[in-house]
């Protein structure tokens, strides 16, 4: 196992790329902690897959460093940096059974016949397919061959890192989330360094320790799922995360108040700002309606079972609220308040930190609620 | 309230008629002629089982057949491996992709006989670039007196036709492997030739069985470019089956014993067919079932 560090790494699929817009990834500085799970999460083409595979040495950056352990690994072949991938798509070798698959890696690298079988054993045991060791893979479920795919990563004892890419894509959903779970477990015994590609957030927000939220070539935010949730870093992460998104208010900002739709709301605190756009993000559910505050108009009412997502007018603005279960929509709802705490400020869709620091103790979830 | 009546026949009709004409028909022809025996004028006497006994007994079939077989095995023990080597060297997307594709087709496209008068050309030691050339260096080389230069001419034409077909369907089998394994295969250290044996060799296989079936038939039956080329000799050095029963048929007028010959020449290259062709799936099977 290994810390990954990213040295002013980028990267551009052209000969000769001009502009920020021409690169895949831009320009990106960061260690990845040793035996931390890490998820990465973005859109479509958000260029996270790029970085797995640079990370996984599949793809060779065009600028900066990749280093294992503080050594240079930027040109090393795949094979070479000792990493294992699960890839979107199961990989096993069909014409093999699962023992034979999990032994193959071990084969190829030379190591005595005992041994192999030893590894084998208990790598069986890691991924719970004990039983089905001397079966054919290639007649197996979806979900068990992604499971034969970790196992020959995890079959390697020093390993520097596991990385999935999108692995739970083609998978049932019902064994989704045993997967999710056993791969958790995996980590918490064994702590091997992961990093998850996804794009969904629930995925990557109950796998990870730290979710590296990608968004455009960029990496817009590393962080716990709490400070994600909490404290949005950049317009993108509050609106990618949770469901609905947060909402965006355009804003003037005085003193410890801003200013949004013709209506003071107090801040609490002064936000440093250097002229750019100012927006305040509040998340759905740190919304409150009631009779004063920030006018507004319910156009609609959408029950999710666990919740109710209503859907306001807020000067032609489109914002969503949740109300919880049981705790309907109060009757005569014409204006909106924020929950103390739950408002971030954006200028230039970059969060700014206000004077004195972040309020400790982020679970405002719950005094909220 | 329903009609029946029997008009659904006509629409079948046509499909009828054209089978009958196209395979039944003469097929039965050649059953009847090979019962019979007929000296001219329309006349014919019933002959039995007689030609097939001695076609059964026919030194002449039994050396076309090894000849057959020798010719079949040579093509496809050279055609199976070259096809999948030209297919794992064609480059996988781009211009060249197409540009490769294009090359590889052409020679499919080629009439039988052409291909016969191209090589009975390009062979010969007078006019010919390759006979001439051979000449030039030292080779004995003349594929009209030489067994070994006509059996040589006569494979290597064949393999310049027809490894194409096997090229491009391995290489269709290669383009359906994901990505993905190949990187596996990196990650897990496999040797190139591992990544052969436990990757490509296995998802080539379906399109593999049906590229040496046809290639099997197709030899088997194999007539007008070695007709055009040598004609079946030296001697009767390339008189293959097909070869040989024209000049049964047609040459001596033989029409009963090349009858019967058709037949059974049929019937072995169905069986061999079918027994190939069960013995490959059941392998899928085995490999691929639980």
């Amino acid at each position: 196992m290994a810390k990954i560090t990213l040295d002013t790494l980028a990267h551009s699929y052209l000969d000769a790329p001009q502009s920020p817009e021409d690169f895949a990834l831009k320009e990106l500085n960061h260690d990845w902690t040793d035996g931390e799970a890490y998820a990465l999460l973005g859109p479509s083409g958000c260029g996270k897959s790029t970085l797995l595979n640079i990370i996984s040495g599949l793809l060779i950056p065009s600028h900066g460093r990749v280093l294992f352990d503080g050594r240079d690994v930027t040109h090393l072949p795949t094979a070479e940096r000792n990493i294992a991938q699960v890839f979107q798509f199961p990989v096993v070798y069909d014409t093999m059974t699962v023992r034979q698959n999990l032994a193959f890696p071990l084969k190829n690298r030379g190591l005595p016949a005992d041994e192999i079988r030893d590894r084998v054993a208990r790598v069986g045991r890691m991924i719970d397919m004990e039983d089905a060791l001397d079966r054919r893979a290639s007649g197996l479920t979806a979900d068990a061959k992604q499971k034969i795919s970790l196992g020959r990563g995890m079959v390697r004892d020093d390993v520097n890192a596991l990385l999935f890419d999108e692995p739970l894509t083609v998978i049932d959903p019902h064994m989704k989330w045993e997967l999710r779970t056993q791969l958790k477990t995996l980590h918490r015994e064994f702590g091997h360094t992961m990093i998850y590609v996804t794009h969904d957030q629930t995925e990557a927000l109950t796998f990870a320790d730290k979710v590296v939220v990608m968004y455009d070539g960029r990496v817009v935010q590393i962080g716990t799922p709490d400070e994600l949730f909490e404290r949005p870093g950049h317009t993108f992460v509050g609106y990618f995360i949770g469901s609905p998104g947060m909402n965006l208010f355009d804003a003037e900002i005085e003193g410890t108040a801003a200013r949004i739709a013709g209506t003071r709301v107090e801040l609490g605190a002064r936000y440093p700002t250097s002229g750019g756009t100012l927006k305040i993000g509040v998340r759905p559910e740190y919304i409150r309606m009631g009779e004063t505050g920030i006018p507004a108009r319910v156009t609609r009412v959408e029950d999710v079972g666990r919740h109710k997502i209503v859907r306001l007018d807020v000067d032609g603005h489109p914002v969503a609220a949740i109300a919880g279960e049981g705790q309907g929509v109060p009757d005569g709802a014409t204006h909106v308040q924020f929950a103390e705490g739950g408002v971030n400020v954006y200028e230039n869709d970059w969060r700014v930190t206000p004077e004195g620091g972040d309020r400790p103790g982020g679970r405002i979830r719950e005094d909220a609620a | 309230m329903k009609t029946e009546n029997q008009k659904a026949w006509f629409l079948v009709l046509p499909v009828l008629i054209l089978v009958a004409f196209s395979a039944v028909i003469p097929l039965m022809t050649v059953v009847n002629y090979s019962v019979q025996d007929t000296f001219g004028n329309n006349q014919f006497f019933w002959a039995g089982l007689a030609w097939f006994d001695d076609m059964l007994h026919s030194e002449r079939m039994w050396n076309a057949l090894g000849r057959q077989i020798v010719f079949s095995s040579i093509i496809l023990a050279i055609e199976v491996p070259l096809g999948v080597l030209v297919a794992r060297n064609m480059p996988k997307k781009g211009v060249w992709a197409s540009v490769c594709l294009v090359l590889m087709a052409l020679p499919l496209l080629i009439p039988w006989n052409v291909v016969g008068t191209i090589w009975q050309i390009f062979g010969r030691v007078d006019i010919g670039l390759l006979g001439y050339t051979l000449d030039a260096l030292g080779v004995d080389y003349n594929y009209t007196q030489g067994f070994y230069a006509a059996w040589a001419t006569v494979i290597v034409m064949d393999v310049w036709h027809w490894t194409s077909l096997v090229a491009l369907l391995a290489y269709a089998g290669l383009q359906s492997i994901p990505d993905a394994y190949y990187q596996a295969a990196k990650i897990d250290q496999a040797s190139r030739w591992s990544v052969f044996r436990y990757i490509e060799l296995p998802k080539m296989r379906g399109v593999l069985t049906i590229a040496i079936l046809l290639r099997f038939m197709d030899s088997f039956k194999i007539y007008t470019e070695p007709f055009v080329l040598t004609g079946g000799g030296p001697g009767n050095a390339t008189t293959f089956l097909s070869i040989d029963l024209v000049k049964m048929a047609l040459g001596q007028f033989d029409l009963g014993p090349a009858a019967a010959f058709s037949l059974m020449y049929f019937l072995v290259i169905m069986v061999i067919s079918y027994v190939f062709y069960i013995v490959m799936t059941n392998l899928d099977k085995e490999e691929g079932g639980e």
